[in-house]
């Protein structure tokens, strides 16, 4: 299984802690929203991903896990 | 279910939803049409071999709506008319024209689908076609016609309260806001069941393939773009109205067939202001089929053909309608809700013409890509679509009002409708 960040864009209002704490796959737009580079998470960055989810205020990040494709 | 007609609708492929005079009542349609088919176990699989598509813009393939829907239990039905493009009016004209056929297929994909109830959905202030669906639903309740219970109701007056998930949420008691998916309403929708949401004219075709079946249905059309299509044509024409015509027919028949000369043209907006502009040059080359549009980079989306003639500034309409489309987003995520307004700024100031005009050119090829995709609905994926054509067919324009200034006033040829509440 390989892992995802997504946004929900609705929830989302744009704090921005997501970007701090993850700038491997999200930086901010000019307005301060997450934009976020798709690519799979490899293993050794995954904590840095739980941590930006679990910080995100507005609970508007999830990561999704999805079978392995590309391989 | 019925054989196909014995005699073809009409002779060469004329109308088929528009064959009968306004609002006919339920004694008329069935006189024309026979009564409605009883055996819809095939349905699905007619529709498929049909090839229709949904006319509420997005052209999904119909079948697989249903087929999703069936393998679920105790559905609902919901006839999208909510028809939030301005410039297209065939869902409205066709609910209040032939209220039977739409409710014949409301039916029948009910049926097809295992529903308990059918929803049609009405813009509030087309009051006209409202009353024409509940006389309609009246008359079939009392004929002993309707087997499933029907309920007319009359939607929030904003663009983006159509779209399947606002629509679905709105119908739940909530605001017309597009909803994050998954879930899709075919997996939970109104009151928590799968919900098959379907556009009118959608609807009535597959009436008429529950009727007479997909061969008959593949006789008008092309076999890329089967059956007919309704366009609504305005702008620049001498008889703006609701047209019939059959799928991948010619754009500019399509056209001139309202009353105008593609010579006498700047540009055509196809599919409405979700859709995009093609030069009156190119357009000539074209058909409405999905393949031919699509290599313009259109499509013929809810089928809303607008002519901007000879002489209109295309920026400024483009300013125009990106503005208002700002008005009606959904105020739910950052990048629309910032986003479209911002691009509306950099329009008006190519509108306006001078020296920012090159500025803010860049700023705005700098801006569309920082917003597509970005939604959770496709409202701002539209309006950069819808930009990006009018930089390429205006391009010329554009470098014009660097040196010049904006254009003489023309128009509005777009129509911005005042905007309602979300409840």
């Amino acid at each position: 299984m390989s892992l995802r960040i997504i946004v929900n864009p609705i929830a989302c209002t744009g704090h921005g802690l997501c970007a701090e704490l993850f700038p491997e796959r999200i930086r901010l737009d000019r307005w301060g929203y997450p934009i976020i580079d798709p690519t799979l998470i490899p293993p050794h960055l995954e904590a840095h991903a739980r941590r930006a989810v679990a910080a995100c205020p507005d609970l508007a990040l999830r990561i999704q896990s999805e079978p392995d494709t590309s391989g | 279910m019925t054989a196909p007609l014995e005699q073809p609708l009409t002779t060469r492929i004329g109308p088929r939803l528009l064959d009968l005079p306004a609002a006919v009542g339920l004694d008329t349609h069935l006189a024309r049409f026979g009564p409605p088919p009883t055996d819809l176990g095939q349905l699905i699989a007619w529709v498929d071999s049909a090839g229709l598509r949904g006319r509420g813009g997005a052209r999904f393939p119909t079948a697989i709506k249903l087929a999703a829907v069936a393998r679920r239990r105790r559905a609902i039905v919901v006839v999208n008319a909510t028809e939030g493009e301005p410039a297209s009016i065939k869902d409205k004209a066709l609910l209040h024209q032939a209220p039977h056929l739409v409710l014949d297929g409301a039916a029948a994909a009910g049926a097809a689908v295992g529903a308990r109830e059918i929803i049609v959905a009405v813009e509030r202030s087309a009051v006209a076609t409202m009353e024409a669906a509940v006389a309609a639903a009246d008359e079939r309740r009392m004929a002993g016609l309707e087997r499933l219970a029907v309920r007319v109701v009359g939607t929030p007056s904003r663009y983006v309260a159509g779209e399947e998930t606002a629509l679905v949420h709105w119908l739940n008691g909530g605001e017309a806001k597009p909803t994050l998916v998954p879930p899709r309403p075919f997996e939970r929708g109104v009151s928590g069941r799968p919900t098959l949401v379907d556009n009118v004219e959608t609807l009535a075709h597959l009436a008429l393939i529950a009727r007479f079946g997909p061969q008959w249905y593949r006789r008008a059309g092309t076999a890329e773009d089967p059956g007919t299509t309704l366009v609504t044509v305005t702008g620049a024409v001498t008889h703006p109205g609701v047209y019939e015509v059959e799928g991948g027919s010619s754009l500019a028949a399509a056209i001139e067939g309202a009353g105008s000369a593609m010579d006498d043209l700047d540009a055509v907006l196809v599919g409405g202001h979700f859709g995009s502009w093609i030069s009156a040059t190119e357009a000539r080359q074209l058909t409405l089929g999905a393949g031919s549009l699509g290599s313009a980079g259109a499509a013929l989306g809810c089928g809303a053909l607008v002519a901007l003639p000879r002489g209109a500034c295309g920026v400024a309409e483009t300013a125009r309608i990106t503005r208002w489309m700002a008005d009606q987003n959904a105020g739910q995520c950052g990048p629309c809700v910032h986003g479209l307004p911002a691009m509306a700024e950099q329009l008006t100031v190519m509108a306006h013409g001078g020296r920012a005009v090159d500025h803010a050119r860049n700023e705005l090829l700098g801006l569309l890509p920082e917003i597509e995709g970005r939604g959770a609905c496709r409202h701002p994926d539209g309006v950069v679509r819808l930009v990006r054509s009018a930089l390429r067919v205006f391009a010329t324009e554009i470098a014009e009002h660097h040196h010049r200034g904006p254009c003489a006033p023309s128009g509005p040829w777009l129509p911005t409708p005042s905007i309602g509440g979300w409840r």
